[in-house]
């Protein structure tokens, strides 16, 4: 079920402005990969372009290749659509669609892609709320509004939403970052239980969080403001964290800049 | 900074992390309490003044402003109501009613009114909408900024001459008669700019994570269009789309020019001229002096308004219903 990605050469550019050089990286299936680096490097941007959200963006491009199993994410007659519903994401601050109830909103991404099943429908909600650690809670409220929930639960809401789905990756861009440290504590159980069916790749502005939930990780930097991002070093978290190679990933991890 | 760099070190020396920084922002915060205490007290004189002056003027401004308001109301309904409490009001036209005689209705009006404003929308909300659809969701570039323009310039545009530049192209060119399609035409030119604007400042309103939110789970653009973003802006579309209807209602010059007043009912927009509350108005404002005319004018105006408020009442109960839960 979970897949790879190998990224290859890539570049990424905002109209003229080269956001991110270079970057070479390959990410394991059925396991957590972290993203770290300062503010302005590049990793949000990374992510983005392995579900291809990132040419959303006016004058956002991509060069290089990124591949899942060997498909090539770019190549001219892949379909950016698809590529979503196979790549999934969990972005920074909570989304819950604002005119959908708690159901609804699980099942946004099947609804809207035609499935009208009901009993479908209901597993498929059951399922993802299960999955995400939510369903306990909402289990009686199912068909009050998404909005209501506090932040930590809209944000489980919000991988419910992109697990019922059943893509083979799970992209989250710094998914605990508004949230209070209870809250975080229960998505980081999460994502290592997701981690057992799903490749996921995480940025996180919180080091201590990706020692804590990622097997890789990546450091991202940049050489001055206005430069582009670039990936610095990549391994084995431990490695990284207690003996990176580079300096800068050292300087980094160990809090002396960033 | 002594602390920060005390911070660094103690970072440095201790590794990863280590929580030897914390100690360092404690000793900052002691720093820090032994200065003066900050006043917290009241303050200045001088500033009260200009609180209650700023108060006192905002007040003014506001009863300022409710003044006509509560005048126009005043007059209209203290001069109109009389006749909307007969029933014939409601049931009969103003056929064979001769201007010095009592009796009648205004249904023949309100009818014209009601199909007009209809039409109307029905051409104005769609144009409109979609308009506002492809400048937020899809128009970049040239074409983008030359539609925006557009309605820009056709939103400025007097009703009168859009009433005339129909005439022009309807009675003139095309050589067909005044009816109630042609005001309709002219109707549309002027609610579709409002239209377009009302509904555009609402898509924008809709925030990009909720767009980004549905591409994430592989829904294609049309349908995050169609079912995320328009629900999501839906009260704020219903509400613009009521201030067009309402302005369309009221309008009286393509009304005066295109469509003549008749005292029969009239419902067919093709064939013969269409009555209206406004043109109602206005013809027995012509009979200044005679006092059953004067009475139906106040009482035509009452009408419109509360056709108007209606019209509010059931968009906003629509926009409750459906749209962002709370």
């Amino acid at each position: 079920m979970a897949k790879g990605l190998d990224i290859k050469d890539v570049n990424i550019y905002y109209g003229a402005f080269k956001a991110v050089e270079d970057v070479n990286l390959t990410i394991n299936p059925r396991s957590v990969t972290a993203f770290i680096g300062p503010s302005g490097c590049g990793k949000s941007t990374v992510l983005r372009t392995l579900n291809r959200m990132h040419e959303v963006i006016p004058g956002g491009r991509v060069e290089g290749t990124i591949s899942l199993d060997g498909q090539d994410l770019y190549a001219a007659d892949v379909d950016p659509v698809a590529v979503r519903r196979t790549v999934g994401m969990v972005f920074q601050r909570p989304n819950p669609f604002p005119t959908m109830t708690i159901f609804d909103n699980v099942v946004a991404g099947l609804r809207l892609n035609g499935i009208k099943d009901k009993t479908q429908l209901q597993e498929a909600a059951e399922r993802s709320l299960q999955g995400a650690n939510l369903w306990n809670e909402v289990k009686d409220r199912l068909n009050k509004p998404g909005a209501g929930l506090s932040g930590g639960q809209q944000q489980r809401l919000c991988i419910a939403r992109a697990i019922a789905v059943e893509p083979k990756v799970l992209l989250m861009d710094e998914p605990c970052s508004a949230l209070d440290p209870i809250s975080t504590l229960a998505i980081e159980d999460l994502i290592e239980q997701l981690k057992a069916d799903y490749t996921i790749v995480i940025v996180t502005h919180n080091m201590q969080q990706a020692a804590r939930v990622s097997d890789r990780t990546a450091f991202f930097n940049l050489k001055a403001t206005g430069q582009p991002g670039r990936l610095v070093e990549v391994g084995p978290t431990r490695t990284i964290f207690e003996q990176p190679v580079q300096e800068a990933t050292e300087a980094y991890v160990s809090g002396r800049f960033g | 900074m002594t602390a920060t760099s005390a911070s660094r070190a103690g970072a440095e020396l201790s590794g990863p992390f280590s929580f030897a920084s914390r100690t360092a922002y404690h000793v900052e915060a002691a720093d820090v309490a032994t200065e003066e205490p900050p006043k917290l007290t009241r303050g200045s004189a001088i500033r009260r003044v200009k609180d209650v002056v700023a108060k006192v003027v905002m007040w003014a401004a506001f009863g300022l402003a409710l003044i006509p308001l509560a005048w126009i109301l005043y007059t209209v309904v203290s001069n109109g109501v009389e006749l909307l409490l007969a029933s014939t009001w409601w049931t009969n036209s103003q056929r064979n009613i001769n201007a010095t005689d009592a009796g009648g209705g205004a249904v023949h009006a309100i009818q014209g009114t009601l199909i007009q404003a209809g039409v109307t929308g029905a051409i104005s909300v769609p144009v409109g909408v979609f308009t506002a659809i492809y400048l937020v969701e899809y128009g970049r570039g040239r074409l983008a900024r030359a539609i925006s323009f557009m309605v820009d310039i056709l939103s400025g545009v007097p009703s009168i001459v859009a009433a005339l530049f129909v005439y022009a192209v309807w009675v003139t060119t095309l050589g067909f008669q005044r009816v109630g399609f042609a005001v309709c035409l002219a109707l549309v030119l002027l609610m579709i700019p409002v239209v377009v604007r009302s509904t555009e400042e609402m898509l924008k309103l809709v925030p990009n994570e909720l767009r980004e939110a549905s591409y994430a789970l592989g829904v294609p653009k049309w349908i995050t269009i169609t079912k995320v973003v328009l629900p999501t802006a839906f009260s704020g579309i219903v509400t613009g789309v009521l201030l067009g209807l309402a302005r369309v209602m009221g309008e009286t010059a393509p009304l005066l020019i295109l469509g003549p007043y008749t005292k029969n009912i009239a419902t067919n927009l093709f064939d013969g001229y269409m009555p209206t509350l406004p043109t109602m108005i206005n013809q027995d404002r012509t009979e200044l002096g005679i006092d059953t005319a004067v009475d139906r004018m106040w009482a035509s105006a009452l009408t419109l308004i509360l056709l108007v408020l209606l019209l509010n009442l059931i968009g906003r109960l629509l926009a409750r219903r459906s749209g962002v839960r709370h």
